[in-house]
């Protein structure tokens, strides 16, 4: 059921995208966040998905199973599209069928919101799935360091964070095996009247919850008992690098950057 | 009931970079009434199997036939409900499963889904209390109050008050003292004797697949490795060193007797009665040196 899903997921594979180190990731998708918006016209549009292509070409994700599990995100952005082919009411008038009427910036706005849309979710997809969740919190950590001098606890919410991430596949085996205990005993999740399904959430969240509370006790009492007493003055197991060709991946981000500014209308 | 499976092949996560092949080619036959014991090393797709006997997992490739009813790959079976009803799984650890407020509302779930009435369900629910060896005054209680043994038993119950044709083990006694383990296979095994229900058994305990089942099948590496009779599978013990598995303690009480005494017991013993009749006759005939 949930075979396909792709968010927050890590593929293993050995690729360029999979070697950069998690900061220089994290900084590239974060300025290319804003940057899309500069885009407006259709060259600032083809700029930015060949920029987007080429991350994706340097992932080595079998397309298949980034289109697969889009799917979800696919019906969002076509709603996005239709929404604004229709509703947009200026530029010259395409077409008219009844009350159905679609205009020349509807058109364009539907295009290019949705394809703004795309290349967000890819951008963003592209991190997590070519970085491990320890990885991606190691480098927000590092980021986010300068920010202790304000009193922001940095090292305890990277230790949240990693715990819940390295919890969610428990958590996900753990939905499965007891769907699957109370399917035998006749609940169904998937099928009949939908107050039904509704009810069979019970006999699904009572044993998680009580497993998920059983397992924080048990790991806070495993982290103690081994010493961990807090961030101050712990060093690190895994050392994050910069190379030359994390330096090469924030240029190109940048000259991304620059074109998008010259370009744009 | 009858069960056959047939080229019986599962891929998980199935044309994802993440497919992992756990079962393939997986025939075997459980005509009704068998005691099935299925051993097998650990990631050998035991459990995985278990799965396809009541529509929980379906196969990717080939068919499995419970009854009247057919699962096969690519085809949607709308009787999942009936096959479920007459196919009681209990899961590894099945505690885990427990969620009502009381003991006597978490037993009568499993019955009142299959559409039996509230007074039935309290019925049945107290008779299978009696059988996992738990007394009424728990009804009231709620599972969460009890202790970890008595929570299986509780778990349990909720299974057979289900009164399945087909009762399927998921190494039902993992992790329970040896006292308690002894008594539920023993219950296990009085309600097949009584009720001539199949009952399907992953284990991994080599005694108990001894004395227990009427046939037991290897798995290994996903695949069906051997079928046959307690005593045909356990006469073979260097293969069964070589697949991770092992023999019953008797048989290699015998197999120690065998090589220091350098003859060969009559049968293959398989409880602690055949082996001690077997040395009391070796002593008669007075042992050689
Ligand atoms: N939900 C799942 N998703 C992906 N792979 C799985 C899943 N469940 C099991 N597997 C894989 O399928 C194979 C068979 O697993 P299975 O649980 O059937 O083994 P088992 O024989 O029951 O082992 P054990 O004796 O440890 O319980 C294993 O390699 C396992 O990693
Ligand atoms: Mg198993």
């Amino acid at each position: 059921m949930m075979d396909k899903m792709i968010f927050g997921r890590y593929v293993p594979a050995e690729s360029p995208m999979h070697r950069l180190d998690p900061r220089a990731k994290l900084l590239m998708v974060f300025i290319f966040v804003f940057i899309i918006f500069l885009a407006n016209n259709i060259a600032t549009y083809v700029v930015i998905g060949a920029f987007t292509l080429l991350i994706l070409n340097m992932s080595k994700i079998p397309a298949g199973f980034l289109i697969g599990g889009l799917r979800p995100v696919f019906y969002l952005i076509l709603f996005t599209f239709f929404l604004h082919l229709f509703f947009t009411k200026e530029g010259d008038l395409l077409f008219k069928w009844n009350f159905i009427e679609v205009y020349e910036n509807g058109l364009r706005q539907g295009i290019f919101i949705s394809l703004r849309f795309a290349f967000l979710i890819l951008i963003t997809s592209i991190l997590t799935l070519t970085t491990t969740p320890i990885s991606i919190t190691d480098g927000l950590e590092t980021l986010f360091n300068p920010l202790k001098k304000w009193k922001l606890p940095v090292h305890e919410l990277a230790l949240m964070m990693s715990i819940s991430l390295r919890f969610i596949p428990t958590l996900m085996e753990e939905t499965d095996k007891i769907m699957k205990a109370q399917a035998a005993r006749g609940t169904e999740f998937s099928t009949g009247p939908i107050k039904n399904r509704i009810k069979a959430i019970v006999p699904l969240l009572i044993p998680l919850f009580v497993s998920s509370f059983k397992r924080a006790e048990e790991l806070a009492t495993a982290m103690e008992s081994r010493g961990y007493r807090g961030g101050e003055g712990r060093t690190k197991y895994r050392l994050l690098k910069w190379e030359s060709k994390d330096t090469i991946l924030l240029a190109a981000i940048m000259v991304l950057t620059v074109l998008l500014l010259l370009l744009r209308s | 009931m009858q069960i056959n499976l047939t080229n019986v092949e599962h891929k998980y996560q199935k044309d994802t970079p993440f497919e992992r092949l756990a079962l393939r080619e997986v025939n075997i036959d459980i005509p009704s009434g068998t005691y099935l014991a299925i051993i097998g090393h650990t990631g050998s797709g035991k459990s995985t199997l278990l799965q396809h006997l009541n529509g929980l997992l379906k196969p990717t490739k080939g068919s499995v036939h419970i009854g009247e009813y057919t699962l096969a790959a690519g085809k949607k079976e709308k009787n999942l409900r009936a096959i479920r009803k007459k196919v009681g799984i209990v899961f590894q650890f099945p505690e885990h499963q427990l969620f009502e407020e009381t003991v006597l509302k978490d037993i009568c779930f499993g019955p009142m889904n299959f559409g039996v009435s509230e007074k039935e369900a309290i019925m049945l629910a107290k008779e299978s209390l009696h059988k996992v060896g738990l007394s009424e005054d728990i009804l009231d209680k709620s599972p969460f109050d009890l202790s970890g043994g008595q929570m299986r038993r509780v778990a349990i119950a909720g299974v057979l008050a289900m009164k399945p044709e087909v009762l399927v083990l998921d190494e039902p006694t993992a992790g329970l003292d040896p006292g308690g383990r002894k008594e539920i296979m023993d219950l296990f095994y009085d309600i097949h004797k009584e009720t001539k229900i199949s009952t399907i058994l992953v284990t991994h305990s080599m005694e108990d697949a001894a004395s227990y089942a009427d046939e037991i099948v290897i798995m290994h590496k996903g695949t069906v490795y051997e079928t046959g009779s307690p005593r045909e599978i356990f006469s073979q013990s260097d293969q069964l060193v070589s697949l991770g598995l092992d023999v019953p303690n008797t048989v290699r009480m015998q197999l120690m007797i065998e090589q220091q005494c350098g003859r060969k017991l009559d049968q293959i013993c398989l409880t602690m009665d055949e082996l001690s009749e077997q040395i009391e006759s070796l002593l008669k005939r007075g042992v050689p040196k």
